[in-house]
């Protein structure tokens, strides 16, 4: 085994090894890449292969933000040992507050969402407070809230749909083009033919990925750490590049990249770096690995534990935004269930109920799962029992994948 | 009828990659008490818990036989039936329940289906207590009792099952000498009644004393057997490491240099029960020397080195000076800053994240160092967990490797690189070779030498009186909360520590 490890380090070893090697590494990554294209190719034959249309998939990928944007703070809030059971209550009050800032006090969109990401903000430290400084459990402190923020959203809304053709014409047209809008093209394009912006952000995308990985690797030499061999780094990052591109040219010769989906890429790379790469990230994984190896290390835990949950609040602020703009209204079942979607999502994508586990890269392919399983069954015209039903076993089924990985 | 009760014939165990066990024979008659020493990784708990059925049969070859007959053991509770009971390193009882709740968990009187027998359970009970001597009534809570009553209500409970072949993996590494030499005694009223014990133990004096045959293991092979008359500890240790072990605690010739840390009428209030647990305490610690510090299980050495370390208690008086400064300690943080460094005894609960990697581990306490505005430079997280790999000779397949796959003794090296990152002028360290094997305590010991060369002031606490008094250079015993008394190196005997350390002032 040791000599193994030597071997790849020293960069001797052969292609397959490295491939192999590298697939051992990250199995759980691919084990969910794999079962996210099992998913879809089962659904594509039931469905005739209306599912995997780039209209389908394209709308499929929209119907994916709202669980994705809450399953990446959801990663975090149980990496760190802790739990958030009030998201769907909070995402519909957030959003009804936001509607309700541009219909009844004529606000603007940018001020509407400011107030909104500040209302977000303080739920989140609402609960920081009592989880962190009060030492209230977050299942408790959380649950209240679900309960206390239902209410209030028959509070505001008057137990009314808010819908958004009440607020000015201008307002509407711009706050709906959160959820619903396509990044606009220079040459005016249509459904199959190809989208010029949306194409050049994906080339830039792609440019960016291979110079950090470049720089990254070239920074390791730099140190004198091993590395792999140039033709397979270069490998490697053809077959992530085509990936990315793949699915980006879905979107981009449907109608163009849609603006929610690139917020979600943002909060993506924004939060993986943060879980990866920052000081902040790295504690959060200690305090629920071990909390109290964490503070005799000199991690000022309530500290931490408090903008976590401030995060998680503007995290759920945003995504009630998006989903109030992609239904243009704010209802008052908005946000039902949402809080069990990014748990399940996060911990389909890996994430450990247990604390101190969990790629923000899982929870969204978690909740592109999620968001396959009820676009797939809808197009199948499944009744809703099953479907209810289908998403519980698959829950259930991928964490017993997960657990009996993690025994071997 | 054979002469032993129990044979483990030529058993191989292989995991992925590596061979733990290779054709590993031992024997153990009836009433007698055999040692299994060895270095942590040798094994020995690998057999063990083949023998307990916790690798059931099939994942291993070779046979284990039990009075002439071949078992084949599914799950533990096959091994229980059989007479076999092990008791964990790691105490495996419900903290929450009561001694009774606990000795029958799991295998509860009953009369009728289900329902249980309060009676008999307290009446049996009394008497399993009875018989390992602790006087405490069945209904008291384990969460109540110390680590020693604890351990020893775990022997009640093998002995209700009326085990033949009693397991002892490290019972003593939690204990105090008096309660270890109490659970000495039990184990010899045990062989006087016939039952067969498996012994393991780092404390080689403690096998000296109390096996009546050894077995030494080594890199998961049986290196020999023998009767403890033919087998003196510099032997066993010889085998152990297989090679000769010249000085079990290196010193070097040293000079004292200027106090570094000062403390001075330190009281503190444990915040729970109010009591005050240390009492009026003041000492120094000068440059380039080892202060170790002795005294029973609970006289309040860990509370001292805790609460100077701002992480326990209430302060009710005192001030802590460094390098003639006094400082404000109020949490690690603080500590750390301020250039103290603590070591705990607990390295699984208070030093490492076990999910964590050993680099990640290591560079824990010390991120900002390696981080630009919150964003870690892990190429520089690489460089300095590699360089204290190689300067602890910490063994590790790579320094992505988890911690908690890691032996104890290279566990505490990550602990130690963890802290070393931080460049403390102050090293605490609350029984630093606690559970880990002969060969790796001599690293520890060479470790904290070099530390000391460097310029770096270290307080020991150990419960071990050869390694206090072959390690320090001033010893300070405790008791009850105060400090007893206070010795050079060349002045302290065994006796004199244990004197003051009892309270015979």
């Amino acid at each position: 085994m040791e000599t193994a490890v030597v071997k790849a380090r020293a960069g001797e070893g052969g292609l397959i090894d490295l491939i192999l090697g590298s697939m051992k590494r990250n199995s759980k990554q691919y084990t969910m890449f794999l079962a996210l294209l099992g998913i879809w190719v089962i659904f594509s034959f039931v469905t005739d292969r209306v599912f995997l249309t780039p209209r389908n998939l394209s709308n499929l990928f929209v119907q994916t933000v709202t669980t994705a944007i809450l399953a990446i703070g959801m990663v975090l809030v149980i990496v760190a040992g802790h739990i958030d059971l009030s998201v769907g209550s909070v995402l519909g009050f957030a959003g009804a507050v936001c509607a309700l800032c541009m219909i009844k006090l004529e606000w603007g969109v940018i001020a509407s969402v400011s107030a909104t990401l500040v209302i977000g903000l303080a739920v989140g430290a609402w609960h920081g407070f009592w989880v962190a400084y009060r030492k209230v459990p977050a299942f408790i402190v959380t649950l209240a809230s679900m309960l206390a923020f239902r209410g209030l959203i028959i509070g505001v809304t008057g137990g009314q749909t808010q819908g958004l053709e009440m607020a000015s014409e201008a307002t509407a047209g711009w706050f709906k083009a959160i959820g619903q809008g396509y990044l606009p093209t220079l040459i005016p394009a249509t459904d199959g033919q190809v989208h010029d912006t949306s194409l050049y952000f994906t080339i830039a995308m792609i440019v960016v990925f291979i110079v950090a990985a470049l720089r990254r690797r070239a920074a390791r030499v730099k140190y004198g750490f091993p590395v792999v061999p140039f033709f397979a780094e270069v490998l490697r990052l053809a077959f992530v590049s085509a990936l990315m591109g793949g699915f980006a040219m879905i979107m981009v010769i449907y109608l163009g990249i849609p603006w929610a989906v690139i917020f979600v890429l943002a909060l993506t790379v924004i939060f993986d770096f943060v879980a990866r790469d920052t000081t902040f990230g790295r504690h959060l994984y200690a305090i629920g690995g071990n909390p109290d190896a964490a503070r005799l290390s000199g991690i000022n835990v309530p500290r931490h534990v408090f903008g976590l949950f401030m995060i998680m609040g503007l995290m759920t602020a945003i995504a009630g935004i998006v989903s109030t703009s992609r239904l243009n209204a704010a209802t008052t079942s908005a946000g039902q269930n949402a809080e069990l979607d990014a748990i399940a999502s996060a911990v389909i994508g890996g994430t450990s109920l247990m604390g101190g586990e969990g790629t923000i890269f899982g929870a969204v392919i978690g909740a592109l799962v999620m968001a396959s399983l009820d676009n797939g069954m809808s197009l199948m015209n499944l009744d809703i029992t099953f479907q209810y039903v289908i998403k519980g076993l698959i829950l259930l089924l991928a964490v017993w994948v997960d657990m009996a990985q993690r025994k071997k | 009828m054979s002469e032993y009760l129990l044979e483990m014939r030529n058993i191989t165990k292989e995991f992925p990659g590596v061979r733990a066990l290779e054709n590993v024979t031992f024997q153990v008659r009836k009433g007698e008490i055999h040692a299994l020493v060895g270095e942590n990784g040798a094994g020995k708990s690998t057999l063990m818990k083949i023998l307990s059925g916790f690798y059931p049969y099939g994942t291993y070859t070779g046979d284990i036989v039990l009075d002439g007959q071949v078992q084949k053991f599914d799950r533990i509770r096959d091994s229980e039936h059989a007479g076999i009971a092990i008791i964990y390193q790691e105490l495996a009882l419900v903290k929450q329940m009561t001694i009774a709740e606990n000795i029958f968990l799991g295998s509860e009187l009953c009369k009728g289906k289900g329902v249980i027998n309060w009676n008999e359970t307290f009446q049996r009970t009394s008497k399993a207590l009875k018989e390992v001597g602790l006087k405490l009534s069945p209904a008291s809570r384990i969460i109540d009792l110390g680590v020693g009553s604890q351990q020893l209500v775990e022997i009640a409970k093998a002995l209700t099952k009326e085990a033949r072949v009693l397991i002892l993996d490290e019972p003593t590494a939690a204990l105090t000498e008096t309660e270890a030499d109490n659970l000495l005694k039990i184990l010899d009223s045990f062989r006087a009644q016939g039952v067969s014990c498996i012994y393991i133990s780092h404390r080689l004096k403690e096998v000296a004393r109390i096996a009546d045959r050894i077995t030494v293991l080594r890199d998961g092979r049986t290196v020999i057997t023998d009767a403890k008359t033919a087998m003196p500890e510099d032997r066993m240790i010889q085998n152990m490491v297989g090679r000769p072990l010249t000085n079990m605690f290196p010193r070097r010739p040293r000079t004292v240099g200027e106090t570094v840390l000062e403390v001075k009428n330190w009281t503190i209030q444990d915040p729970l029960t109010q009591d005050l647990v240390v009492k009026d305490v003041s000492f120094e610690v000068r440059k380039g020397e080892i202060v170790g510090i002795a005294g029973l299980m609970g006289a309040g050495r860990t509370e001292l080195v805790m609460s100077l370390f701002g992480v326990w208690g209430k302060k009710k008086s005192g001030e802590v000076r460094l390098g003639g400064k006094p400082i404000e300690i109020h949490g690690a943080r603080d500590a750390i800053h301020a250039g103290l460094s603590l070591v705990s005894e607990d390295r699984k609960r208070y030093g490492l994240i076990l999910g964590m990697d050993v680099k990640e581990n290591s560079t824990l306490a010390s991120l900002k160092r390696i981080s630009k505005l919150g964003v870690i430079n892990k190429n520089e997280e690489i460089k300095w967990s590699d360089k204290y790999v190689k300067e602890l000779r910490t063994k590790t397949p790579n320094l992505e490797q988890r911690v908690g796959n890691l032996s104890g003794g290279n566990q505490q090296k990550v602990v130690l690189a963890k802290w070393l990152l931080t460049h403390p002028k102050v090293l605490i360290l609350d029984e630093p070779t606690r559970g880990i094997d002969v060969g790796a305590k001599v690293e520890i010991y060479n470790i904290m030498n070099d530390l000391v060369d460097q310029g770096v002031c270290v307080m020991m606490i150990s419960s071990e009186l050869p390694e206090v008094l072959g390690m320090s250079d001033r010893i300070l015993v405790i008791h009850e909360g105060q400090i007893a008394g206070g010795f050079k190196r060349d002045d302290a005997t065994e006796e004199k520590v244990i004197y003051y350390a009892t309270g015979g002032a």
